[in-house]
């Protein structure tokens, strides 16, 4: 024993103390800091998300109308990138050497480690030429997406477009989508995202701290796969759309056909129309300038966003109205003195018919037969109580559907408008208008107004005899075809069926011997009325609605052709062609005449925008000699081009 | 001695039972710390676990060629073992292979030789040796002149390297001296000197300079009665602001700027995980994140997937801490504990003072290197590469650490012998 011995307790008592140091700090960085298992966890896991496949939208008889087409954004890591042959990468991807720069130095400037996109959507033809080629460009990859593409060039107003996502939809959706997603923004597109864009899919990579990845984590127990988005069954009948669309062509209105029994829109024309191929791709930006510039609003939604006074096609709706109100019986008749006198002002009538009922009326368009049947109607409980048999009156035709939504699968839907007792209070002071201060509410004038896809719904209610199913696009939804509930409720409009037979006699007249005549289809019998809209900026709007066959009806629908000039004249054939086509397959009058109406040109002109020209006087001259072709620009033609193909395709162009 | 009992008698079994734990676990994690989950496989002699298999082997064989020594060779040949040891060190700074910037190692074929590793125990020898002569006492200046020779002689050599880790490890055997006899207050001093050092960095040295004052005069008011104890005060806060001003001056203009920094990051000056703190965070996050159970064997992501460096060798407590928790953490620290109370206890049992001394030596050499490593890898101790005895991936440092081990072994079986 040496006398040192008991120095052993202070060695061994450090060496216990040291320990219990390095437990209490394990301790405490294992048990009860939670930090680290996250920082372990950001360390190591990648988050792939795997994109799903958009939904496709097909006709009512399965054909596509738009699918998903692979295109190539072209990648750079800048640090691999190696000296090259500039002037050949350039020439295979299309760009100039200024264009190489700028976007090499963008990405630069986004990061020299990580992946940027240099040149997005190559198309698959494009990126074929360049593709045996990109091994030789250290630093360039590419990387597959899918676009929409639209096979018929069809619908566009109806399917709508895609567009890359920005910070502000980022922000507004909760940070669902990311940079680079693309979202359905108009049409269909829009209407049915939740259910197009599918599911996406996750993988839970591993990687080491070279970011290489090395395998799943947790073999895969967290990753999920992507779930395709939703197949779209649309109610449209792509041969009739593509008929309509021809129709139209150089017109600017709407074509809307709904079948009445279901309410599945058959077809949905806005014309002017564009390809939906030029929203996709990298020409997107340019022609979309190119269509905010044309003065006849591609853009628009005309089926549901453009008004229009529904004009004569109103008139069987008053008729209606009055039946139901047992104000007038199918055999009241009317005297027409070819003019109808409201207080001192005269509402003109175009036929001296003498002594005229309910059917006549409708099959000549009497103008005053209705402002008689409107006068009983506004003045049925007597003239102090008008204002509630305004009401009255305004509740029956809102339960048309006018004034308001109808509640199509499609965002940005009008309402359309009928006025209310106190717009009239306003204009004409309170309770000091009657039936004759708003009289042209009788023939479908004045504040009413109505989108085509209301008209072609009133078609819907007098086909069906008195109901009618909200018009929708979207018959069916995915593998299973579910029908939104929405679509399937039956709207009853309060007109008892019988007062309908008078209506539809009269509608029949119309296209068998009355203004509609040059309407009438071999074999079928087509109920219509035409309109010829009073339009206080030009040229009379030609309306025509119509539905067949009478019994059994299996198509309404209503034609609007803006300017044109008479109902019968324009509007009436076209809605002729589209029934027949429809009905038959097939259209039995004479080519020439279709064609001739589809060469038509009946584009207003466009008032030239008075430009005052900022530009030093030797520039004015030059200016001076193109300034009546650039201010009066109709016919006018915008060219855009595709962006796979490079077709050169005209829109609004003067007949080829 | 009865050579018909044959060489493993009264041998520490416990102890070589540790031992032999400590390197199974060492060459587990090894395994785990490069395993390739798309290429398993258990056996390859070109990985780093294929080698150490090699080298756990060829260990076990060293040892038992030690226990067939005699069991006065070491006593006996500790100046030329200390000789060639210096040799060495000399010579690697002449032909050695620079390998991160230290000068450690000499090439002899595919095996790097690490003379540093081999002055340990054989300073450890000489001092047990000089120390166990009857002539010697701790007590003495000249005792502790020589012994402070024998240690610094070393160092010097390693620290021209540059191999601060290594060199620091020889500090350790001022707990030998202590046991030996050498006064506490070294202890003490240098307990000090560390709080003195860390405080000064982290805080401003004048505040440092206040308290160390205030402290001082406090207590010699309270001794004030006491004229010894008021002087040894007044000393030590002399020597304290000295101490102050030195570190520093050091601190501020010796130390490179690589030193600093993982002065800086320790003490939470700098805090850059992607920087300089980068090796400290990632071994404190893979660590942490096996939090109390781990994420088992071979399941561990941080160390598997390279965020760790050095995993094998020096941060190789980082697989542990992953894969096998707090859980796993406790066992090998509990192993390591026991190892070294295992050695005291067998020092303690010597009739022979060199055979203590040099157990006192080994104990305090390993204690340094575990507390370091483990310390280092927790984030309570600046990055000092140092290996964990016997888990390290390395051929040098498993055999030394054998060597020092296995001499103690020897020597501990050979304990009911003349002396």
């Amino acid at each position: 024993m040496n006398k040192y011995f008991v120095r052993r307790y202070v060695v061994q008592g450090i060496i216990i103390v040291m320990a219990l140091v390095l437990l209490v700090r394990l301790f405490y960085i294992q048990v009860v800091d939670k930090s680290y298992f996250l920082d372990a966890q950001n360390n190591v896991l990648r988050r792939q998300i795997l994109y799903p496949a958009r939904g496709p939208i097909l006709d009512r008889n399965n054909k596509i109308l738009a699918q998903n087409e692979p295109v190539y954004d072209i990648m750079v890591i800048p640090k691999e990138v190696k000296p090259f042959d500039t002037l050949e990468f350039c020439k295979l991807l299309g760009i100039d050497k200024a264009g190489f720069d700028k976007r090499f130095k963008k990405a630069v400037n986004h990061s020299r480690y990580t992946a940027s996109i240099f040149e997005k959507q190559l198309s698959a033809v494009a990126f074929a030429t360049l593709q045996e080629k990109l091994s030789e460009f250290p630093g360039f990859f590419e990387q597959k997406r899918t676009v929409r593409i639209y096979p018929d060039s069809v619908a566009a107003h109806f399917l709508g477009y895609t567009l890359e996502v920005n910070d502000e939809i980022i922000k507004k959706t909760g940070g669902y989508y990311r940079p680079g997603d693309y979202i359905g923004f108009s049409g269909v597109e829009k209407a049915y995202e939740d259910l197009l864009r599918g599911q996406r899919g996750v993988k839970n990579l591993l990687v080491d701290a070279f970011n290489r990845p090395k395998g799943h984590f947790a073999e895969g127990a967290y990753d999920t796969l992507a779930v395709a988005g939703e197949k779209l069954i649309s109610s449209l009948d792509i041969r009739i759309q593509k008929l309509g669309e021809k129709l139209m062509k150089n017109k600017v209105g709407s074509i809307v056909a709904i079948e009445p029994s279901t309410g599945e829109i058959l077809a949905f024309v806005s014309s002017p129309t564009y390809d939906p191929n030029l929203m996709v791709g990298k020409q997107r930006g340019n022609n979309t300038v190119a269509m905010y510039k044309d003065p006849y609003k591609p853009f628009l939604v005309r089926p549901i966003q453009a008004y229009y006074p529904p004009g004569s096609s109103f008139k069987p709706v008053d008729g209606l109205i009055a039946l139901q109100e047992g104000l007038i019986t199918p055999t009241t008749t009317f005297f027409c003195p070819h003019y109808y006198q409201a207080g001192n002002h005269r509402v003109a009538c175009e036929h001296f018919d003498g002594p005229t009922n309910l059917t006549k009326g409708i099959a000549v368009s009497c103008n005053t037969y209705f402002c008689y049947t409107f006068d009983k109607l506004i003045n049925k409980d007597g003239y102090q109580n008008r204002r509630n048999a305004f009401l009255d009156w305004r509740s029956r035709v809102t339960a048309f559907g006018l004034g308001t939504k109808l509640g199509i699968d499609l965002p940005s839907e009008k309402k359309g408008n009928v006025p209310t007792d106190t717009h009239y209070d306003k204009i004409f002071g309170k309770g000091r208008w009657r039936s004759s201060s708003i009289i042209s509410l009788a023939i479908g004038q004045g504040e009413l107004l109505a989108t085509p896809l209301q008209l072609a719904n009133i078609e819907c209610i007098i086909a069906n005899r008195g109901y009618y199913y909200t018009p929708h696009l979207i018959k069916a939804i995915g593998d299973r075809k579910v029908v939104k509930p929405e679509f399937k409720m039956k709207h009853d409009v309060g007109i008892s069926p019988q007062h309908f037979e008078p209506v539809i006699n009269g509608m029949q007249q119309v296209v068998e011997s009355g203004t509609a005549y040059n309407a009438r289809i071999k074999g079928i019998i087509m109920c219509g009325k035409t309109g010829t809209v009073q339009n206080p900026h030009g040229k009379n709007h030609s309306v025509f609605v119509a539905f067949a066959p009478r019994d059994n009806p299996k198509i309404a629908i209503a034609v609007v052709v803006e300017n044109a000039g008479y109902g019968s004249s324009f509007a009436a054939p076209i809605a002729s062609y589209i029934v027949e086509k429809y009905l038959t397959d097939s259209i039995s009058k004479p080519r020439a005449e279709v064609e001739y109406m589809r060469d038509l040109n009946l584009l207003p002109e466009v008032k030239p925008k008075v430009v005052k020209p900022k530009l030093s006087p030797a520039k004015r001259d030059s200016l001076k000699k193109d300034s009546l072709k650039k201010a009066l620009p109709a016919p006018k033609s915008v060219q855009v081009t595709a962006p796979a193909n490079n077709k050169v395709v005209y829109l609004n162009s003067s007949a080829r | 001695m009865n050579n018909q009992r044959g060489f493993f008698h009264n041998v520490d079994w416990v102890l070589i039972l540790i031992y032999v734990a400590l390197c199974i676990i060492g060459w587990f994690n090894i395994h785990a710390a490069v395993y390739n989950p798309l290429k398993p496989s258990i056996m390859d002699l070109s990985t780093n676990y294929g080698k150490q298999f090699v080298f756990i082997l060829s260990a076990l064989v060293l040892g038992t060629v030690i226990l067939l020594l005699d069991n006065k060779f070491f006593n006996a040949f500790a100046p030329i073992f200390y000789g060639i040891s210096i040799l060495l060190l000399i010579v690697v700074l002449v032909i050695g292979r620079n390998v991160g910037g230290n000068q450690a190692w000499i090439p002899i074929g595919d095996f790097r030789l690490q003379p540093s590793e081999f002055a340990k125990f054989s300073t450890c020898l000489l001092l047990a040796r000089y120390l166990s002569s009857s002539t010697t006492k701790m007590e003495d200046f000249k005792t502790q002149i020589v012994c402070a020779a024998m240690i610094i002689f070393p160092v010097m050599l390693i620290m021209l390297q540059p191999d601060a880790g290594s060199a620091l490890t020889f500090t350790s055997l001022i707990f030998a001296l202590y046991r030996e006899g050498l006064s506490g207050y070294f202890l003490v001093i240098e307990g000090v000197a560390i709080l003195l050092f860390v405080l000064t960095l982290v805080y401003n040295k004048y505040l440092v300079l206040l308290c160390v004052l205030a402290f001082a005069g406090l207590l010699s008011y309270r001794l004030r009665r006491n004229r010894n104890q008021l002087k040894v005060i007044i000393v030590g806060a002399v020597m304290s602001v000295v101490f102050i001003f030195c570190v520093d001056f050091a601190y501020n203009s010796i130390l490179k700027p690589h030193q600093k920094n993982r002065i800086d990051v320790i003490l939470g000056k700098i805090h850059d995980p992607r920087g300089q703190g980068y090796n400290l965070n990632q071994s404190k996050i893979a660590i942490g994140s096996g939090q109390l159970w781990g994420k088992g064997y071979l399941k561990g992501t941080q160390t598997k997937y390279d965020f760790v460096p050095e995993q094998s060798t020096d941060f190789i407590f980082c697989t542990v801490g992953e894969e096998w928790g707090f859980a796993g953490c406790f066992v090998v620290i509990g192993l390591y504990v026991f190892l070294l109370l295992r050695i005291i206890f067998i020092a303690e049992r010597q009739r022979a003072s060199f055979t203590r001394i040099y157990g006192y030596g080994v104990a305090s050499i390993i204690f340094f290197h575990f507390f370091i490593n483990i310390g280092m890898t927790v984030g309570l101790i600046p990055v000092i590469g140092i290996p964990l005895p016997f888990l390290s991936y390395g051929g040098s440092s498993l055999w030394s650490f054998t060597i020092l081990l296995f001499i103690l072994i020897k020597q501990d079986s050979n304990r009911m012998g003349a002396i």
